[in-house]
């Protein structure tokens, strides 16, 4: 690497440094927007005791998902994880941890982590099992719950599109939890579809400026679909 | 005869107006988007980063890079825009969207809603839920009136976790319309052929009868 250059050229150069017990931030929705090869890599290296922060944790044999088979996951932080019949099995026997967080919770914990603010209030889940143990605050009028942000040693982030320093844009429903993920990582790591030469993303059109990127790997993605659903003719 | 789950997405549909954005959950609330009046604009909002949700797409246009909440392959409708999920929630929590419609297992008479997790049963997490019913002002509950065993859904109490508390306005069941106000139900409208009787007996919760209580209308 040479100046802002942060293309690497292997998975497991841009995996480099994770180690067991850490705590990895990851963009996707479903299946939709992950960045395959970086969990390949993960699932490669064999780390355990890994706390994921993600909305969902893949399905049993793709995405994050494929990280339950070799008990890699200590503890997921999700909104939901219905979709994974070894997820379940380890969730009811103990041997995973699960902390349940509503969705937009979840992405105002990365957001506000990646932007240095430690907690914010929210009224969602206000008198609910979400809101057991932490603090009440009155705002005219109306009850709010403290939440804690989340950061993570690393934040694994898909991208449609990147230059060489990290400029970032993200195509169509696939953006969703990347441009939060991609700020809350002390080391983030983005897969693209596609590196271009600095200059040629319009600087108007980025979606995650390159100074929250520290390395960039050009992916070849599978993209399943968890449901293809068609119009009726 | 109580409605089914096309009849109850078709009653909902008669709430939306004009200019209005609309998050709908999954189940008979996304069916909803089938019934919308011809006469009318609305906008539908996808938590996942969509504004604007189209048709499903046909074979051909099918892309992995675009699905809704439920994480079906849609299209983006004209004038949709797309952003994170921050912003989504920015959006729903701020109070943006118009009306949300979702599903639930029980509401009371306080307008609380439970809806995602039953105790000893696997639980697969509140999605979205929680900050929809947190950031709405204006929150219309599907569901059927009692389960499956005639034990009644609308409750003096919410028995299970709650989603939200204090949030729920507006009702419609598989037998009648009701609004939820100053701790009670409120009856508006009933099934076609359903009668009061039935409805009060599968009310659990203090149930408000007015004199005269119309049967839904489905003509436009």
């Amino acid at each position: 690497m040479s100046g802002f250059n942060k293309v690497v050229s292997s998975y497991q150069e841009a995996m480099a440094g994770l180690t067991d017990d850490m705590t990895i931030i990851a963009g996707g929705f479903g299946l939709c927007g992950i960045p395959e090869g970086l969990i390949t890599e993960i699932k490669r290296q064999g780390v355990k005791g890994l706390t994921i922060v993600s909305n969902n944790c893949g399905t049993d044999n793709f995405g994050l998902g494929t990280l339950l088979e070799d008990k890699q996951i200590k503890k997921m932080v999700s909104s939901y994880v219905g979709e994974n019949a070894e997820f379940e099995r380890q969730y009811l026997s103990g041997e995973l941890e699960v902390d349940l967080t509503p969705q937009g919770t979840l992405a105002e914990k990365m957001r506000a982590g990646g932007a240095g603010i430690p907690a914010f209030y929210t009224a969602t889940g206000f008198g609910t099992p979400v809101a057991e143990g932490k603090e009440v605050k009155q705002f005219n009028g109306r009850d709010y719950i403290l939440e804690e942000s989340v950061t993570g040693d690393f934040a694994i982030v898909k991208a449609w599109k990147a230059d060489k320093i990290g400029n970032l844009i993200y195509r169509d429903t696939a953006m969703n939890f990347n441009p939060m993920a991609a700020t809350a990582g002390k080391i983030t790591v983005v897969e693209v579809e596609e590196i271009v030469e600095v200059g040629e993303l319009d600087p108007n059109q980025i979606h995650t400026p390159g100074i929250y990127v520290n390395r960039i790997i050009k992916g070849s993605f599978e993209k399943r679909i968890e449901k293809v659903t068609l119009a009726k003719n | 005869m109580s409605l089914n789950r096309d009849q109850i997405a078709m009653r909902v549909a008669q709430e939306l107006e004009d200019g209005y954005y609309v998050n709908l959950g999954i189940g008979i609330p996304t069916l909803v988007a089938n019934y919308v009046p011809n006469d009318i604009e609305v906008m539908l909002q996808s938590e996942n980063g969509l504004l604007g949700i189209g048709p499903y797409p046909t074979a051909d246009q099918v892309d992995a890079d675009m699905i809704n909440a439920g994480k079906e392959t849609v299209t983006a409708a004209l004038g949709a825009s797309i952003f994170s999920s921050a912003e989504s929630f920015a959006m729903i929590r701020g109070g943006h969207v118009n009306l949300t419609v979702l599903g639930a297992f029980e509401v009371d008479q306080n307008g609380n809603i439970a809806s995602y997790m039953i105790p000893g049963k696997l639980v697969k997490g509140m999605g979205g839920a929680m900050d929809l019913v947190a950031g709405a002002d204006n929150i219309i509950v599907t569901m059927t009136h009692a389960d499956k065993h005639d034990n009644s859904k609308l409750l003096e109490r919410c028995s299970l976790p709650l989603t939200g508390v204090g949030c729920v306005k507006r009702i419609v069941t598989d037998l009648a319309v009701l609004e939820v106000k100053d701790g009670a139900f409120h009856l508006l409208e009933r099934a076609p052929e359903v009668s009061v009787e039935e409805i009060q007996q599968k009310t659990a919760g203090k149930l408000i009868i007015p004199e005269n209580v119309p049967e839904m209308s489905f003509d436009y």
